[in-house]
């Protein structure tokens, strides 16, 4: 069954991608949020520079915290942003 | 209660202190995050993530109320431009007694600075814009409470 996922993007993240969400289509074998990760780093010098070093990143699944392990599951929406800095 | 706002507008201190102080108790701790004045910062950029904000501070306020004996926590960040003197974020808790409030209003503000979904970019004078990165200060300060 085709799957896919919303993936939204903020601050420096946003700003370099130069998109502030995309829909992507999940192949089979893409379970984990560190798959998405591999994906979208395999996808071109602009991506690479961003995906390729995850330690540098955080992401919520359907507004929750999730790391490279946490299953995508049936979650729709997949934020993928740097460490916050609020306050 | 709980009392969670986001958005671009300033609060009033006066009257969400009052606003605490009517759910009952006789001690109040606030804390008041301002954009700090450090030589040469233009403006300040605050962006956050809509959908998970709200459920963060909520997060946040529930565990405060449930680890202190509170009557009231209310959280209030503001988003978009500022510039040097102005409100940033809003912490108050009402409870009997000052240790109750005052540790939790510490506990609040560590938390939300470790996992509250926004980012501030910061823009100079001579116009150099740069997203600010998190401190390792903030990282230990949240990681010393036990939950």
């Amino acid at each position: 069954m085709a799957r896919s996922l919303n993936i939204i993007y903020f601050a420096w993240v946003r700003e370099r991608l130069g998109i502030d969400q995309e829909e992507v289509a999940l192949a089979d074998g893409i379970e984990t949020i560190g798959d998405v990760v591999t994906l979208l780093a395999e996808r071109g010098a602009g991506y690479a520079d961003i995906f390729s070093d995850p330690g540098k990143l955080r992401f919520a699944l359907d507004q929750d915290y999730g790391i490279a392990a946490t299953p995508i599951g049936s979650a729709s929406e997949l934020a993928i942003f740097p460490p916050v800095t609020g306050g | 209660m709980i009392r969670i706002a986001v958005g671009p507008e300033d609060f009033d201190i006066a009257a969400e202190t009052r606003r605490v102080a009517g759910r009952g108790g006789g001690a109040i701790a606030s804390f008041i995050g301002q954009v700090r004045d450090d030589g040469n910062l233009a403006s300040l950029e605050l962006e956050h993530y809509p959908a998970m904000t709200g459920k963060a501070l909520t997060a946040i306020a529930e565990q405060a109320l449930s680890d202190w004996p509170l009557h009231a926590v209310t959280i209030i960040h503001r988003v978009g431009k500022l510039v040097v003197g102005d409100n940033i974020v809003l912490v108050l808790t009402g409870s009997d007694h000052r240790e109750a409030a005052m540790e939790s209003c510490s506990f609040v503000m560590d938390k939300l600075k470790t996992v509250a979904p926004f980012w501030k970019k910061e823009t100079r004078a001579d116009g150099a814009a740069k997203w600010i990165e998190e401190r390792q200060s903030d990282i230990e300060a949240a990681g010393k409470w036990k939950n």
